[in-house]
């Protein structure tokens, strides 16, 4: 089986250049602190975190931040959106340098989303989704500040977007899909709400995921992709049903999605690689224990020990 | 550069603007190389967003910097608050932004910009809401975004007139778009026209048999027809057409997945196997010798482990609830 080229990555997360005119270098400058949050978590799982400057992260994170609102934005000068308050907390994680925010009122601007019925917005512009529940309830999870909302209804818009197949949608009714399953279920684990799902129906959707040449997709009849190895691998662990699935195929599926000489991982093989999908393969890998990989938590996307540290310390 | 001449530095109403560089901090984590026709809309963009200015002018820059990249949020939230300040003409506004959303139709701020258009505009562009999820759909009928608009226009605005027979006809153009099939189960248990999952039921029934038997290797069918009994597992045993559709299916294929899991979760809720279902099953037994003496959900699921070796794992622990229920 190929190998994984984890001093490639790392030279690719550190040195990344983009090129001018490149699609990314456009699309990634209003999301750029999700992509510091893939970047640094992939550099920490493979034991390579030092190789940045923390302070230096830190104070760039901080610039991020809007003291008024207590959320982060995407970019220095871009509006806060829960999106970007999660890969703050989380990158701040990675440092151990929660101590540099004001905790309760990045968690008040978190608290402050909930709508009337347990359904979170992004931002005050009030879109809605259970991509939206997850992060709201990871990030006051992480600042042990949960009690600020209403739980109870959370978890019941949550539970209010499970479909027959077992899987959740982004709202009532939406069609399964195994991002917004992530979410659920990371959601329901956070609030030790995971006797609300069927395990079995659930679990058998999410190991009919794997297709033929080993990975991942995230409905029926789509292709596989990378990205799905986290986002199916960690809602099956959550569920304690990862045995269902071929691990061997996956990551040889995986593997086969570097780019061994220049570094980086792409969604299927032979494709172009970026920073989204190196971090979803290199996490993928670390869910099935892969050697030299850090193990994660699959809940809140983070190195386990740094989920350890965070919790037991408490 | 070509680009630069029409970029807002050349705007006569720009004459006035200090531009505002963005600050990337010392040596980013992420690096980013910005195309300068970009940088310069930006630059634009942040004096005004800075000033809050919200006027005509600001209005026009926000689209340039749309079109440069129509994923910056900021950008969007920005928009709104002009088009809030100088009462803009809102059906306009959401040409406009159909004519983005063309081009990027997997882009969140776009559908939510289109969202909180329709929400203003309210049941009246229902419809019209409905033409355009179609036209997008008729690019890419799995379309999350768009998806998630129709329903929410559905629940929201209203128009549920012709959704079954949408959902037909995108069905009868891809009998495999799992995304309709969820549609479908949408429009079958919440249309206010339909009565409901009791009331549709038996139709739904023989419509999903007959895709079945069109396409046995079809998982969604397959997941649709347990959810039209989700709940009342002694109704889905009792349905003779149930276990008829996983025979006739049998039939031509023996090793078909979909059709074994369904016949083993029927006969672990206990439904009694007929002299026709055995006979069918009986070159599976004889296939393997060490099976003669197995009861029929025990030489169904031994089957599912050769015909599935993906998922053997799976069907080796389902195996194992059958003895525990027989002990």
């Amino acid at each position: 089986m190929a190998e994984l080229a984890a001093d490639q990555h790392v030279r690719y997360i550190v040195t990344v250049e983009k090129k001018k005119d490149s699609f990314e270098s456009l699309v990634m400058e209003h999301i750029r602190l999700n992509g510091a949050y893939w970047g640094l978590t992939t550099l920490d799982l493979l034991h390579k975190l030092h190789a940045v400057d923390a302070a230096e992260v830190v104070d760039w994170i901080m610039s991020c931040y809007h003291p008024e609102s207590g959320g982060f934005g995407g970019n220095v000068g871009h509006d806060p959106h829960v999106l970007y308050t999660l890969s703050a907390v989380q990158v701040l994680c990675l440092f151990d340098r929660l101590d540099v925010l004001d905790i309760d009122k990045v968690a008040d601007y978190v608290a402050g989303l909930q709508n009337e019925d347990g359904s979170f917005s992004g931002d005050i512009w009030g879109e809605v989704d259970t991509r939206f529940s997850y992060i709201a309830l990871c990030t006051l999870s992480l600042l042990h500040r949960l009690h600020k909302i209403n739980m109870q209804k959370a978890v019941d818009f949550v539970v209010s977007c499970k479909n027959l197949d077992g899987g959740f949608g982004a709202m009532p009714g939406g069609e399964s899909h195994a991002g917004q399953i992530f979410c659920c279920v990371g959601a329901l684990a956070i609030t030790g709400s995971l006797h609300h799902i069927d395990r079995d129906l659930l679990g058998w959707w999410l190991c009919e995921r794997q297709c033929k040449d080993g990975g991942l997709n995230g409905r029926p009849e789509k292709l596989a992709d990378v990205c799905y190895s986290w986002w199916v691998l960690s809602s099956l662990i959550m569920i304690d049903r990862v045995h269902w699935i071929d691990k061997e195929k996956l990551a040889k599926f995986i593997l086969n999605c570097q780019d061994k000489e220049n570094g980086g991982i792409s969604d299927r093989p032979d494709n172009a690689v970026d920073i989204y999908h190196t971090y979803f393969g290199v996490a993928g890998l670390s869910l099935m224990e892969y050697p030299g990989v850090k193990p994660m938590d699959p809940a809140y996307a983070l190195p386990l020990d740094v989920v350890n540290r965070i919790f037991l310390r408490k | 550069m070509e680009h630069a001449k029409s970029g807002p530095g050349s705007w006569p109403e720009m004459a006035d603007v200090v531009p505002v560089p963005q600050d990337d901090g010392p040596s980013p984590v992420v690096p980013i190389a910005y195309r300068d026709d970009f940088r310069e809309v930006m630059d634009y963009f942040r004096a005004l967003y800075l000033a809050g200015e919200r006027s005509p002018r600001a209005l026009r820059l926000t689209a340039e910097a749309i079109e440069v990249n129509p994923g910056n949020y900021t950008v969007w939230h920005f928009r709104r608050l002009i088009l809030e300040a100088l009462d803009y003409d809102l059906l306009q506004e959401m040409n406009f932004v159909e004519k983005i959303a063309e081009c990027n139709p997997k882009n969140y701020q776009i559908w939510h910009h289109k969202r909180w258009l329709a929400e203003k505009l309210g049941p009246d562009v229902a419809n019209k809401e409905h033409e355009f999820t179609m036209k997008i759909l008729a690019l890419d009928a799995k379309n999350y975004h768009a998806w998630s608009h129709r329903q929410w226009v559905l629940q929201t605005l209203g128009g549920w007139e012709s959704e079954l027979q949408y959902c037909n006809q995108l069905l009868e153009e891809d009998i495999f778009n799992n995304s309709a099939w969820n549609q479908r189960y949408l429009v079958i248990t919440r249309s206010p026209l339909l009565g409901g999952l009791m009331a549709m039921r038996d139709s739904e029934v023989h419509y999903t048999i007959e895709a079945i038997l069109a396409n046995p290797q079809n998982e969604s069918p397959w997941r649709y027809l347990r959810g039209l009994y989700k709940g009342e597992n002694n109704l889905l045993v009792a349905d003779e057409r149930i276990s008829d559709v996983c025979l006739k299916v049998l039939k031509n294929d023996w090793s078909c997945v979909f059709a074994l899991s369904l016949l083993l979760d029927l006969l672990r809720s206990g439904l009694q196997p007929s002299d026709e279902l055995k006979a069918t099953l009986e070159p599976i037994r004889n296939s393997n010798p060490e099976m003669a003496d197995a009861d029929l959900a025990t030489a169904v699921c031994c089957t599912l482990q050769k015909c599935d070796p993906l998922r053997v794992n799976y069907w080796s622990w389902y195996k194992t609830t059958l003895s525990s229920q027989i002990s």
